[in-house]
């Protein structure tokens, strides 16, 4: 595989993190201070980068069969868990997850917390918000950079996608200063279901000891393959069926119809 | 204690996920995966693809099902 593919897989995969972050990030910064929030970030980014570090290397070292086989398995098992969510975001049996929601949400619970200076931290709140937002959604560009990057042993390629998403997003949200709630998530994190299963497939069946008909050009017939049942899936979901409890703040509506969905277990999250 | 515990969820949220089947599916499946092709010599590349595309239609069909009256 070229360093394109790489680059771009991982560019989509860490924007839609990266957007999370930031509408956190803002939610802190605006509603309550700009300095504590930073520092948060900061403290954040710090652990994450010692993370890399650590785990990085190590990764580089382990056998590539080995590496393909768990890193293989956790791709296709996180890859699932996007394509589901997603599926079940756009036949209406989830809520979508709406940025402008999400803000609004954080925004009030910023609002509504008090003040407090902790560990010469002006606004611990602010701090916690951010540190928490901006490592959990690290730890998944972290994850998605080493495991593909790993893989193709060009971990420089994969980081270069991630760092490139980061940017965007960040220079996008400090220019209009807002979530960034036009952004097509669920039809991104759709996207990225489908490339983060193949390639778990592909790596993890390889780790196991298979040998792909065509070698690396399976993954041109494997990706479309994924697509394919995923929509085919969507297809058969999508009829007959209505969106389920839309957050406050007014989360679209992916599939309207006449009747309401049977399914009341999925919450938006 | 408490804080093992949020660590602990906190990982198998993120590694896990929604749906433990799902995970436990890929798993066994690797798992017959390597024996077909080390003990038995089948090159068996269709097997994974296979079970994971069951085991989200499975997943998604649980997710949807309505509660039973």
């Amino acid at each position: 595989m070229t360093a394109l593919p790489l680059i771009l897989t991982v560019f989509v995969a860490c924007a839609v993190e990266a957007t999370e972050a930031l509408t956190i990030v803002l939610a802190a910064g605006l509603t309550r201070e700009w300095r504590s929030t930073f520092q948060g970030m900061a403290v954040a980014l710090v652990v994450l980068a010692v993370v890399t570090a650590v785990l990085g290397p190590a990764l580089t070292l382990i056998p590539l069969s080995a590496l393909r086989l768990v890193v293989g398995a956790l791709l296709a098992i996180f890859g699932i868990q996007w394509l589901r969510k997603a599926i079940l975001r756009a036949t209406g049996h989830k809520s979508l997850h709406d940025e402008a929601s999400a803000y609004l949400r954080e925004v009030a619970a910023a609002k509504a917390a008090a003040t407090q200076t902790r560990r010469g931290v002006r606004d611990w709140y602010a701090f916690t918000l951010s540190f928490k937002g901006v490592l959990l959604e690290g730890l998944e560009v972290v994850f998605i950079v080493l495991t593909f990057g790993a893989n193709q042993r060009n971990v420089g390629a994969a980081a270069i996608g991630a760092a490139a998403a980061i940017v965007v997003v960040t220079v996008t949200g400090i220019a209009v200063r807002a979530p960034l709630a036009r952004l097509p998530e669920n039809a991104m994190k759709f996207a990225v279901g489908i490339m983060l299963t193949s390639f778990g497939l592909f790596w993890g069946t390889e780790g196991a000891g298979v040998s792909w008909p065509g070698h690396d050009a399976a993954l041109l017939v494997l990706v479309p393959v994924t697509a394919l049942v995923s929509l085919g899936y969507t297809t058969l979901l999508r009829p007959g069926r209505r969106p389920q409890a839309a957050p406050p703040g007014g989360a679209q509506a992916a599939a309207p119809s006449s009747k309401p969905s049977p399914s009341s277990k999925e919450v938006a999250s | 204690m408490k804080r093992l515990k949020a660590i602990g969820a906190f990982w198998y949220d993120f590694v896990v996920g929604d749906d433990w089947r799902v995970a436990t599916v890929v798993v066994l499946a690797l798992a017959l995966t390597a024996v077909l092709v080390h003990a038995a010599g089948i090159n068996a590349w269709w097997l994974l693809p296979v079970c994971v595309f069951a085991a989200l239609g499975w997943s998604l069909r649980r997710a949807t099902a309505g509660p039973k009256p």
